[in-house]
């Protein structure tokens, strides 16, 4: 049939239906294009996110040491007390003789050196004097860091353009590093001591090692508590329990507890674990003993699915050599699905690692300056720690904030990864 | 230290057991193991679980509960002097008695008198009770470990089902570990209740439900206990909900469409590669978001609306632009709008779930009747999964009201009943992390309103999870 066989009228209804699906099919672009905007909104938002952490954060990887011959005067230390000198001023003095300067009788050139160097170069000359009385009266030459305000400067996060008094560093220091800078006195390198060090409070001397440590012993207990038990759980619903309205009872329970806010499970560990069971508080223990009861509902969600997973052919077969249904489990169902498990557990652990709000209700938020002393000693982890540091007024401490994030979002991402490999490797279908 | 001694020489004793208990069994059958009932092994275990078990299970009980016990006998026979105490007082002696004895640093009271002598003797006690405790759990131990093995050792015969035993310890364990969840509600609840009953007790529920001023603070002071309507909780609930909502408004289009797109259009390289990645964001924990949120958004949301308002100043919005000026870095719309950042891979990969659920053959029929895809998804995918995805948005719901780090890091502190995103409002989650985080008193209602809010907040998630988990359950069915 040509065109021209057509009645007036059925060509007006062919112009309306095309007509009408020109309209659909801009519809149908459009929603498209909406999904594929609303895609890459979410994806925008992942790269704004990280870029903006690994910005703020990455310049803390850098620091600035300076190294000062100190002529340790034994005039003003006291031989039989090393511990009273005041060492910083000794340093204050060395580095203003650097500079070719003299401190006026009031100390506020001294004083003002003090502001641009950490106060690590005094402790470590007390240190050196305490192990070695014999140094007094010598000369000796320690590396330190500056204060985190001179790294600022530094690293242009404090800019000379800035009016003088709406920043911390006046033009003198300023001079005075620029000058320090090219003596080569002053020294940039990769920031071992954040790895290195733990909680300060000058943010140039905080770091992560106290954190990192907490958050491995607490996973620690987390796993040690949350794996077996959420396996045996799910092995006894998923494989010997019969169908009742107890074991009903359980699966719901475990649903909803998989989506109980976690600041509750918080709650319930100050109520129980602290005030009823007096486990010490902000330990590794008591922090350990709350994420596993928050990651077993996940463990046993994540075990069963892989215990579904496996054939039942495998049990009969099992059964029907004679293993007992006991037997069958151990021997033969468990290991099937051991990479699923383990799967599941890890992701469940790399949730638990970034978990901050119920350590906060167990009292983790103190400061503490060095890596925990055991289980039950006080202990910081690494979200924590990034909440403690964002809460500071200092400047130092947020790009410190950001840095910590990464070495959290590194953890998290190792973690991901190993699980993600552990299913590519051992995952069978069946 | 002792105890972890004493499990060690316990584990090293059941597995002497278990070497035992295999050689009877064998040694029993006369050279021929054919005619056991079980493997040899089995008989070892039976014998090792008996002699370990119960031993373990009764120092490990001691070792958690011994220092209540020793403070409870500790309290037995109280000297006069320490009669007159008042009851707080006295605690604190009992505290520092126990404190004194284990080397520990007592509180800084100054005792005196018939008081010292008296510290000085509990102190004393203390360290008799606690070491008593200590050897005594262990002697205990050592005596349930041979008397293990005096039960299970003479029934190690041929005919003795060895296997059967074991797999009934197995069976028990099981329902041990079963049980462990429904422990944990039960202590949720249990913890929740008993102490928000104690908070009602001295502010009334319906105060504390209906009333509109929140001013945990005041009560603080000890002679204006619960001052009027101050643990009023309807703002906090106001603020809740308009972050809520914020979030949702900013999750439920974003992960909708993503997920419609996911799973309708996008070719499998795409799905590969975006789906990974969602899952990173949905992987990044929520102190990071709270950081993003206080730090960067926040300050962006003041100075683009402090920018606009100077846009407007002096013109016939005036008004509007005098309160622009002077919004802050903690406006509801940067907490909830990074809320909903981090809720978009939640509610994209539910609703993709969801979605694949619809069966093909749907599908099919209705892009055969000629419809376009989006007409598909539209009139016959979206209308299948509409159910789901309400429970979708309901758990992302109950995620919302949860959540705590975005919300304690970027919104305030002030407790305002305004539904205006650029105002600051404060939530539930916020409360109670500023009422229990730093010195707590027990006995104060100031603590024990965080647990009234807390129960609040797991009613109400509770209630959003059942009704969602209920819908998903029922929708399932339909297909299946």
């Amino acid at each position: 049939m040509t065109d021209a066989a057509l009645t007036p009228s059925a060509n007006s209804l062919r112009q309306t239906v095309e007509a009408r699906l020109k309209k659909r099919h801009a519809q149908e672009m459009r929603f498209r294009l909406y999904g594929r905007l609303a895609i890459v909104i979410a994806l925008s938002f992942l790269a704004i996110l990280l870029g903006r952490i690994v910005t703020q954060g990455y310049s803390t990887f850098i620091d600035y040491q300076i190294t000062v011959p100190v002529h340790l005067d034994a005039s003003k230390i006291d031989k039989a007390d090393p511990t009273g000198a005041n060492y910083d001023m000794l340093v204050a003095n060395s580095v203003l003789a650097k500079l070719g300067e003299t401190d006026d009788e009031f100390g506020n050139k001294s004083g003002k050196v003090l502001e641009i160097m950490s106060n690590d170069l005094g402790f470590q000359l007390l240190k050196m004097v305490r192990e070695d009385p014999s140094l007094i009266g010598k000369t000796v030459t320690v590396t330190g860091p500056v204060k985190s305000d001179a790294a600022l400067y530094f690293k242009d996060q404090i800019k000379r353009a800035t009016p003088e008094d709406e920043r911390k560093l006046d033009n003198q220091q300023l001079d005075w590093m620029d000058k320090l800078k090219a003596s080569g006195a002053v020294t940039s390198g990769f920031n071992t001591g954040f790895l290195t060090r733990s909680d300060s409070t000058e943010p140039e001397q905080a770091g992560v090692l106290g954190a990192i440590v907490g958050s491995l012993m607490m996973l620690l207990v987390t796993a040690t508590l949350a794996i077996p038990i959420g396996v045996l759980a799910a092995t006894y619903l998923e494989e010997f329990a019969p169908k009742n309205r107890w074991t009903d009872l359980i699966e719901v329970n475990i649903n909803n507890l998989a989506a109980v806010p976690s600041i509750v499970y918080g709650l319930l560990g100050l109520a129980v674990f602290i005030n009823w069971m007096a486990v010490p508080r902000s330990s590794p223990l008591v922090g350990g003993l709350v994420l596993a009861l928050m990651s077993l509902p996940t463990v046993i969600i994540a075990t069963r699915s892989a215990l579904k997973a496996v054939p039942p052919s495998i049990r009969e077969a099992a059964l029907g050599v004679g293993a007992s249904r006991t037997q069958t489990v151990f021997h033969h169902v468990l290991p099937l699905a051991m990479p699923g498990v383990m799967t599941g557990a890890i992701l469940s652990l790399a949730h638990a690692l970034g978990e901050t709000a119920p350590l906060l209700m167990i009292g983790m938020v103190s400061f503490v300056p060095g890596v925990p002393e055991g289980f039950t000693g006080a202990a910081t982890v690494l979200p924590v720690q990034v909440f403690i540091w964002e809460n500071a007024s200092e400047r130092g401490f947020h790009e410190r904030t950001a840095a910590a994030i990464i070495v959290l979002l590194v953890f998290m991402i190792v973690m991901n990864l190993a699980a993600i490999l552990l299913r590519r490797r051992f995952e069978r279908r069946w | 230290m002792l105890t972890w001694i004493a499990l060690t020489a316990l584990l090293l004793f059941s597995l002497a057991t278990y070497m035992a208990g295999r050689r009877r069994a064998v040694a029993v059958t006369a050279g021929k193991p054919a005619q056991l009932h079980s493997l040899p092994g089995y008989y070892g275990s039976y014998a090792a679980l008996w002699a370990g078990v119960p031993a373990a299970l009764l120092i490990l009980l001691f070792a958690m509960f011994g220092g209540r016990l020793e403070a409870g006998l500790l309290r037995v026979d109280p000297p006069a002097a320490v009669q007159e105490l008042t009851a707080p007082q006295q605690d604190v002696f009992y505290d520092d008695a126990r404190a004194i004895a284990r080397g520990g640093t007592p509180s800084e009271t100054i005792y005196d008198g018939a008081l010292k002598t008296a510290l000085e003797d509990k102190a004393a006690k203390s360290q008799q009770i606690s070491s008593l405790i200590q050897y005594g759990s262990i002697g205990l131990g050592a005596i349930l470990a041979l008397a293990g093995v005096f039960i299970a050792y003479p029934r190690i015969s041929p005919q003795f089902r060895a296997r059967n035993k074991v797999e009934g310890w197995v069976a028990g364990l099981f329902v041990v570990c079963s049980v462990t969840a429904i422990l944990t509600t039960a202590g949720i609840i249990a913890s929740l209740v008993w102490e928000s009953w104690r908070f009602f007790q001295a502010v009334p529920v319906h105060e504390f439900l209906l009333g509109t001023e929140w001013n945990p603070q005041i009560a603080m002071r000890a002679d204006q206990f619960a001052g009027a309507g101050a643990f009023g909780a309807v703002p906090l609930f106001v603020g809740t909900f308009l972050i809520m909502l914020i979030a949702m408004m900013v999750a439920a289009p974003i992960g909708l469409f993503s997920a419609i797109y996911l799973s309708e259009y996008a070719s499998p390289w795409t799905r590969s590669v975006v789906k990974p990645l969602l899952e990173i964001l949905a992987g990044v924990p929520t102190v990071v978001y709270g950081f993003f949120a206080a730090l960067t958004v926040g300050p962006l949301f003041r100075s683009f609306f402090n920018w606009i308002g100077a846009q407007l100043a002096g013109g016939s919005f005036d008004g509007l632009a005098q309160y622009l000026m002077q919004v802050q870095n903690q406006m509801a719309l940067v907490a909830g709008a990074v809320m909903g950042i981090m809720l978009i891979p939640f509610v994209s990969s539910l609703s993709d779930d969801i979605i694949n659920a619809v069966p093909q053959s749907l599908r099919d029929g209705s892009l055969a009747m000629g419809a376009t895809r989006s007409e598909t998804v539209k009139k016959v995918v979206l209308p299948a999964a509409l159910p789901g995805i309400m429970a979708a948005l309901l758990l992302a719901v109950s995620r919302a009201v949860g959540e705590t780090m975005i919300v304690t890091m970027a919104a305030g502190l002030q407790a305002r009943m305004t539904l205006n995103p650029l105002d600051t409002v404060t939530t539930v989650t916020v409360q109670i992390v500023t009422l229990l985080t730093g010195d707590q008193e027990f006995d104060s209602p100031k603590t024990l309103s965080a647990f009234g809010l807390g129960l609040t907040l797991f009613a109400v998630t509770l209630m959003l999870n059942i009704v969602a988990l209920r819908i998903v359950r029922k929708y399932r069915e339909q297909y299946d």
